[in-house]
């Protein structure tokens, strides 16, 4: 195989698996402390819109970036009230935020459709990116890919080697022994929903400003629900979820090779792809499983109202 | 201010909830508009009455009403059961497609048994494409939320596919649409000059079936048993993977005829864009109607509303089609939130046991020596 080639497969790889790798790393810590948030679709769309809005009119991607991921954690602010204080059922309060987040961006961006900006451009390390086949896919991207890669780093050492991490696993497996142990059980799981929500933020803003810089509706296309199937296929640990991002960037961009090859295929079928993939790693992890136990944090989607 | 849990659910807040979240969305929506700079009551009187003040204007409702209704009974079943079918978006674009072919294919055949073809092979293919999530979850365990999601962005694809190339009107100019299908294969209008169709006969006939279903038979006891606790249905005896393969064929089939109600109907064609996202919105009418059949009526009636005030909207008050789907988020998230009421009370005094009056004063009483 050309090297070139699959260079650029690695590189459009790494690129393609960062939105799914931010949202994963953020509803996996919020399901981590026992919260299922089905919202990271609509939580997505908000950060999206909210980033090309300021980036676009305000012509400074830093404040377009900050934007994003506020409006994603505020959006998420509405899940975790309702959910949380209001008791309600997880899943249906998931799905009104994914309905609403559609809703609200579809609604505030719809005089922005059509226009476009100058994306984030790349920014080469110097020596790195000259590494042969893995240098141009890890060292030659856009700040917000070294900001994910940052944002993985920190999630994994925190949930394997800090007290943090061990009280919103407590806090997910055990809500009420964890409440016995003195910890706010409400207050972890509140910041764990805004974290969620400003990583899916960041991950909108990946893909309205430098992924495909301009915004439409339904720009996320799919995007919060695979990083749900992620966050099941990686067994809720941070490293696999690393690895199971860049393989659904890989269905994502398997087209890209076919064309290489020469194949023609409608892009409408290859566009299939990721979902087709996501459900096949649903299925392979669930007959995997059966003779493993259960991975799920043991209370996640169980609404917890402590007693006084 | 705190609350607390009721010892029964309350049946009024029940019922009383979903009103409750109408007249919050309605306050929130004046809100919105006054943001936006329009006149909130003027903006409320034509996103919720105006598009209805007509004749015409409600049978316009009852045109939106049909898809809505239809996958909103489907999915009434499946959500009794807990079994959480988001695809009937995708059961829709999936038989649409497939309706939508087969009415091609019979555009120059005649006869009395074109349009039951038609009917029957989009309820088939709704049937079809529920049924791989119906497998994937017996037979594999995979999550239906999961599976039945990314069902719908496959059969959107497919959809896209299928108008970008083998559906596509040869004679078309090139665009991504299909031919319109012939007069024999669209559903009989019930009034001439409104658009509404013997479909919504055909809705409110399941209804009636599900609302017997439900209430009077032993298939709808075992699916609130099985809804309440999967265990307990299991040490019942009953086969919980055969009432899971029931409500999805059942609600895959009415989505497929609400694909043809509207193919056959008021579209005409296939187009990429169409499903307005009545799969998603049928969820909404759920839980709004409180899965009961009449309650589904009702809420179908308020959701169908909703398409007909965006579109107004757009025309009277400059603002985009799009704050439909804001209405339609905004009652969902109200109504979860007001169903809080259902299972607790809100109590405002700050009374807790140790500040209560009367133990306070027997509390700091100090005991009596002996």
């Amino acid at each position: 195989m050309d090297i070139h080639l699959l260079e650029n497969v690695l590189f459009a790889m790494v690129r393609t698996g960062t939105p799914l790798l931010l949202v994963a790393l953020g509803a996996m810590m919020s399901e981590r402390a026992g919260v299922l948030n089905l919202g990271q679709e609509g939580m997505i769309l908000v950060g999206a819109v909210c980033g090309f809005i300021v980036a676009y009119t305000s012509h400074n991607m830093g404040f377009g970036i900050l934007a994003g991921v506020i409006g994603g954690a505020l959006v998420s602010l509405l899940f975790g009230f309702i959910a949380l204080t209001l008791i309600a059922n997880q899943v249906a309060t998931g799905l009104a935020l994914t309905i609403f987040g559609t809703g609200l961006s579809a609604f505030v961006g719809a005089g922005y459709v059509g226009q476009s900006l100058i994306g984030l451009a790349p920014l080469e390390i110097p020596l790195l990116s000259k590494i042969p086949l893995i240098g141009k896919a890890l060292f030659a991207q856009d700040i917000l890919v070294y900001l994910a890669f940052v944002l993985f780093a920190g999630i994994f050492v925190v949930m394997r080697y800090t007290r943090w991490g061990l009280i919103i696993r407590a806090v997910g497996e055990n809500p009420e022994v964890a409440h016995a142990l003195g910890y706010k059980v409400l207050l972890v799981r509140y910041c764990a929903i805004m974290f969620g929500g400003a990583m899916a933020g960041l991950a909108g803003v990946y893909l309205s400003l430098a992924y495909t810089p301009m915004w439409s509706e339904g720009i996320a296309a799919g995007r919060g629900w695979i990083a749900l199937a992620l966050v099941v296929f990686a067994s809720w640990r941070t490293e696999r979820i690393l690895l199971g991002a860049w393989l659904f960037g890989f269905a994502s961009i398997l087209h890209l090779l076919l064309q290489g090859y020469g194949y023609e295929i409608s892009p409408n079928l290859l566009a299939m792809l990721p979902y087709i993939v996501t459900i096949l790693v649903l299925v392979m992890m669930m007959t995997r499983k059966q003779g493993q136990g259960n991975f799920a944090p043991r209370s996640l989607g169980q609404p917890y109202y402590p007693q006084r | 201010m705190r609350i607390e849990k009721r010892l029964h659910d309350s049946k009024v807040m029940l019922y009383a909830s979903p009103l409750l979240a109408l007249l919050l969305t309605l306050l929130s929506g004046a809100l919105m508009f006054a943001l936006l700079g329009r006149a909130p009551l003027h903006s409320l009187y034509i996103f919720f009455i105006a598009p209805v003040s007509e004749l015409y204007g409600l049978s316009e409702l009852v045109v939106k009403v049909t898809p809505l209704l239809l996958c909103a009974i489907g999915l009434t079943l499946c959500f009794k059961a807990k079994i959480w079918n988001i695809g009937a978006e995708g059961q829709f674009v999936f038989a649409a497609m497939i309706g939508g072919a087969v009415s091609l294919q019979l555009s120059e055949s005649q006869g009395f048994w074109v349009l039951p073809t038609v009917i029957i092979s989009g309820a088939l293919a709704g049937m079809a494409w529920a049924a791989i999530a119906a497998l994937l979850l017996t037979r594999f365990g995979a999550n239906e939320i999961l599976t039945t999601i990314m069902l719908n962005y496959i059969a959107v694809n497919l959809l896209l596919w299928g108008v970008h190339g083998p559906l596509k009107d040869p004679n078309g100019m090139n665009f991504p649409e299909s031919a319109l299908f012939a007069a024999q294969t669209m559903l009989p209008v019930l009034f001439d000059d409104y658009r509404v169709t013997i479909a919504i006969l055909i809705a409110l006939f399941m209804l009636v079936v599900i609302w017997v279903l439900l209430g009077r038979t032993l298939l709808g006891f075992q699916l609130r048993v099985m809804g309440e606790n999967h265990n307990a249905a299991r040490f019942a005896g009953f086969k919980s993977n055969a009432l899971i393969w029931f409500v999805l064929l059942f609600s895959g089939a009415m989505a497929g005829l609400a694909a043809v109600s509207e193919i056959n109907g008021p579209v005409g064609q296939l187009i990429p864009t169409l499903s307005l996202g009545y799969g998603y919105a049928a969820i909404i009418v759920v839980f709004m109607g409180r899965m009961h059949p009449l309650g589904i009526l009702l809420a179908s009636f308020l959701l169908g509303l909703t398409y007909l005030g965006g579109e107004m909207s757009q025309m009277e008050l400059e603002l985009p089609k799009s704050i439909t789907g804001l209405f339609q988020g905004m009652l969902l998230f109200y109504l979860l939130a007001c169903d809080l009421l259902i299972g607790y009370r809100v109590v405002f005094s700050n009374r807790t046991l140790g500040k209560h009056p009367a133990i306070a004063a027997a509390v700091s009483t100090p005991p009596v020596s002996q």
